[in-house]
């Protein structure tokens, strides 16, 4: 065994230079190229035919006006939670929980949605809005007072804490959030007050996807021109050498982290408020999660985070197309969610190391 | 019993040994006997671990010969050291603390001929190791819930069931409580008398004059002396470890300041008692004062209290007791914030892992201890105009080596790193300087240029300066006064020109002495 440990040669990773910043910027776009042309595999396997599955599957995001407009809609939720992820791992506050805070909001939104008494529409909106913000950050809270204060593991916690919520949401959909009469989990419906208002004709274009552009520009506000952004950054890139330096580190985690599940919570409201107009259980296919990898293959820019929401949404949305068309299952926009993350992180890692050969 | 009537077990011919462009070890000639217990004296960076590091095969030497019971062997790594029966105990043990003492003795033995190891046979022949040796620690027990010492036994165990018959210890007693000291000696000697060798890494005088036959000076990467434990004592080792006299002529802080009690106290610290990482103290109970335009040097071997006092003072570790009062505001204890809002200027010691975010761009780091504060701080906005500016104004003024504000901070050599904390400090005209090894592992240059900027602030900005460094030269060099801080006591104060090295050397090995 000995013998052939000398005779093969070892690969070992190597530090290089950082790379130029176009380079980084293309990084993410080689990672979807990648994982589109790896996913030709299973499509193969599927005995799909290849063009015309990437035709449809592009033809049905993005070929028609209501197509279009349907790929901005799946892609409200998808910016919320991206960027929810992505503003908390700047600060390597690792919030793994925005499925949860997304159903905190969901909740507060339909309970509030269901009982809101007459008041100006406006009114109710930013009641809900806000209301549904903070239940979402005050979920976030926990995780980051366990890290903060108990050295718990953000990841670990915030993770589990989805499962928390999952059931929180089961408990009241089967008790006092059901709709009466029915054996469903499902609650009655919202007020007409609490629906999202709709911006464009023969569409389900609505105000969630503003919001979420806004909060896209907010975020960046925050992070490049703001004492919080810079405090933010700078916890990140050093934990201690921020405290040493003088930055409330407790303090900002707190802040980061309930901004961060705010964010998240904000995409439960638009699902509720403007696409089911009532809670149920399967109100989030996993936004929570998607938005770990959309915030990773956004590199954790508000920016990237819009564009990768974007791409994903395309994904999402013309798999469906594809898979009428082709008979290729729409699981096929898992597979490519999945490889372009792994894809992405491989490249990351490629930007920082490369590989060098040693023959003993 | 005298070396001459043993043999040679060990020889090391004109060992070299450079670290990039530093030498640490300039052709060192070093023998070991049989039978004896030798001790390697000298102050940190004199090349005492280096040295043992080569005979044990973590390093490969750059130049030289080393020979095992008169036969010449190479080692490219420590388990060739091993089977030629040397064994080494490190400063920091490697031991897995979640597993049984027996478990982490066999861990990484190589059993050639049985796919499992023998657990049974294994423990019957620790079991004859402990009671030969006298060093007794139940086998079974997992490794966490030993003490200090006892790991330490375990890693003397570790090395005897590997074979050893030459032992090293680096600095072994650092770590031990008086008592347990007490008990490694009984084991030292119990394992001369079996046959082995052992040297002994130690700064401490005490300590290498009770144990030691012969004793061995290293400073700056030279064997400057062997000495006979009976043709010498603890004076004479002093003044080898610490080198000649110094020339006062040659100080780079010119002319002395007069210290006298109606000068005012930027620092002043009562009584202070700090917990190391260790759950021992390490800072016992020190007071003293620095003055406006002063520079107090704390000389010192480092563990010796020095990085605990430091952190204390920085805000970023709690004391167990005590007062410190910064330019007569009691300092509030664990709050960074509050030493950069009330005019400490700190260097850190570890200037990567506290100091400085490698991952962000100069100007990032140029701004943390400045950005909480008006014009960088503009309500909830930050001032990136004024970053900019202060960013560039600092770069020329320190001339710091970098692609410019926006570049990133890992791409800076170790010298420009240390420009962009000692910049931040000065703009912002502290009172008092904090400053814990300011320039370990710098070049000529760099070293120039922050002694300059250290004694220019304490001149121009009348600033108290604290400075800790365990390079007696930079202390001789730049202080007013020099503390010795030795086991987390002070030894002593001086002003500067009642200050001999002899007598800083016997201060530094533990030894009192008034100054003569």
């Amino acid at each position: 065994m000995d013998e052939w440990g000398k005779r093969i040669m070892r690969m070992i990773l190597a530090k290089r230079p950082p790379l130029p910043y176009w380079a980084q910027i293309l990084i993410p776009f080689i990672a979807i190229v990648v994982s589109l042309c790896l996913s030709s595999i299973p499509i193969i396997y599927a005995k799909g035919d290849l063009f015309k599955s990437y035709f449809y599957l592009f033809y049905g995001a993005l070929g028609t006006r209501y197509n279009f407009l349907e790929t901005c809609v799946k892609s409200s939720p998808l910016i919320f939670t991206g960027l929810a992820v992505a503003f908390a791992f700047r600060a390597k506050f690792w919030n793994i929980g925005a499925e949860g805070q997304l159903l905190a909001g969901a909740i507060v939104a339909t309970w509030i949605g269901i009982n809101v008494p007459e008041m100006p529409k406006f009114a109710a909106l930013a009641l809900i809005i806000s209301a549904g913000f903070v239940a979402g950050g005050l979920w976030a809270l926990i995780p980051a007072l366990l890290k903060t204060k108990l050295k718990v593991d953000d990841v670990v916690s915030s993770l589990l804490l989805n499962y928390v919520m999952w059931h929180i949401m089961g408990a009241l959909l089967f008790g006092p959030l059901q709709q009466p009469g029915s054996s469903w989990p499902r609650s009655p419906s919202i007020s007409e007050l609490a629906k999202y208002p709709m911006l464009l004709a023969r569409s389900r274009f609505h105000l969630g996807i503003v919001m979420a552009v806004v909060a896209i520009a907010i975020i960046w506000f925050i992070n490049e021109k703001t004492v919080l952004g810079y405090r933010i950054k700078s916890i990140g890139a050093n934990l201690k050498a921020a405290g040493f330096g003088g930055i409330p580190t407790t303090s900002v985690i707190i802040k980061t982290a309930m901004i961060s599940g705010g964010l998240a919570a904000l995409a439960g409201v638009g699902e509720v408020c403007a696409i089911h107009y009532h809670l149920l259980m399967d109100v989030s296919p996993g936004y929570g999660y998607s938005g770990i990898i959309i915030a990773m293959l956004g590199r954790l820019h508000p920016l990237g985070v819009g564009l990768s929401a974007f791409f994903f949404s395309m994904i999402i949305v013309g798999a469906q197309t594809m898979s009428r068309m082709t008979g290729v299952p729409v699981y096929i926009a898992d597979v490519i969610q999945g490889m372009s993350l792994l894809i992405m992180l491989v490249a990351q890692l490629f930007t920082e190391y490369k590989i060098k050969v040693i023959s003993k | 019993m005298s070396p001459k009537n043993r043999s040679p077990i060990v020889e090391m011919r004109s060992i070299k040994k450079c670290f990039l462009d530093t030498v640490a070890l300039k052709s060192v000639n070093f023998t070991l006997y049989e039978g004896e217990i030798c001790a390697l004296l000298g102050e940190n960076g004199a090349g005492k671990t280096t040295l043992m590091n080569v005979l044990f095969g973590y390093y490969a030497c750059d130049d030289g010969e080393i020979y095992v019971n008169g036969k010449k062997v190479t080692f490219s790594a420590p388990r060739d050291a091993i089977a030629k029966g040397i064994g080494m105990v490190h400063q920091h043990f490697a031991l897995v603390p979640s597993i049984s003492v027996l478990e982490n003795i066999v861990v990484g033995i190589k059993e050639s001929k049985n796919l499992f190891l023998d657990m049974k046979e294994a423990k019957h022949k620790l079991l004859d190791l402990e009671k030969m040796y006298g060093l007794f620690v139940d086998p079974d027990v997992k490794v966490e819930t030993l003490s200090i010492g006892e790991q330490q036994k375990v890693e003397i165990l570790k090395a005897l069931y590997r074979g050893a018959k030459i032992l090293i210890l680096d600095e072994p007693t650092a770590v031990l409580a008086p008592l347990e000291t007490k008990d490694l000696f009984a084991t030292l000697r119990k394992l001369t008398e079996n046959g082995n060798s052992v040297i002994f890494i130690s700064h401490k005088l005490y300590e290498v004059m009770e144990i030691s036959d012969r004793i061995v000076v290293l400073r700056n990467g030279e064997i400057v002396a062997e000495r006979h434990k009976t043709e010498t004592n603890m004076r004479e080792l002093a003044s080898l470890m610490v080198g000649g006299e110094i020339d006062l002529g040659k100080r780079k802080n010119v002319g002395f300041k007069l210290i006298n009690d109606e000068i005012k106290d930027v620092l002043r610290v009562n009584d202070l008692w700090v917990m190391g990482n260790r759950g021992i103290e390490a800072v016992k109970g020190v007071t003293f004062s620095v003055k406006e335009g002063e520079i107090l040097g704390i000389a010192g071997v480092s563990g010796n209290g020095q990085k605990e006092l430091a952190e204390c003072l920085f805000g970023i570790r709690l004391p167990e007791k005590g007062e410190v009062y910064l330019d007569g505001l009691s300092l509030a204890f664990g709050n960074p914030f509050f030493t950069v809002m009330n005019g400490m200027g700190r260097i850190p010691e570890d200037r990567i892992d506290i100091g400085l975010m490698m991952d962000l761009t100069v100007e990032d780091n140029i701004i943390l201890e400045m950005h909480a504060f008006r014009p960088l701080k503009n309500g909830i906005l930050l001032n990136y105009d004024a970053a900019h500016r202060v960013s560039d104004e600092l770069i020329q003024k320190f001339s710091i080596k970098t692609a410019g504000r926006d570049a990133l901070t890992k791409t800076l050599s170790g010298g420009n790193l240390q420009k962009i904390i000692l910049a931040r400090v000065i703009y912002r005209n502290p009172r008092l300087i904090v400053a814990a090894q300011p320039t370990r592992g710098l070049d000529v240059g760099a070293i120039d240029f922050i002694h300059d900027q250290l004694i220019t602030t304490s001149k121009n900005n009348n600033s108290g300066i604290l400075l800790i460094s365990e390079d007696l030269d930079e202390v001789f060099s730049l202080s007013d006064r020099i503390a010795v801080m030795y086991e987390g006591k002070f030894m002593g104060i001086v002003d500067i020109e009642n200050a001999d090295r002899e007598t800083i050397g016997l201060w530094m090995s533990g030894v009192k002495e008034s100054c003569a």
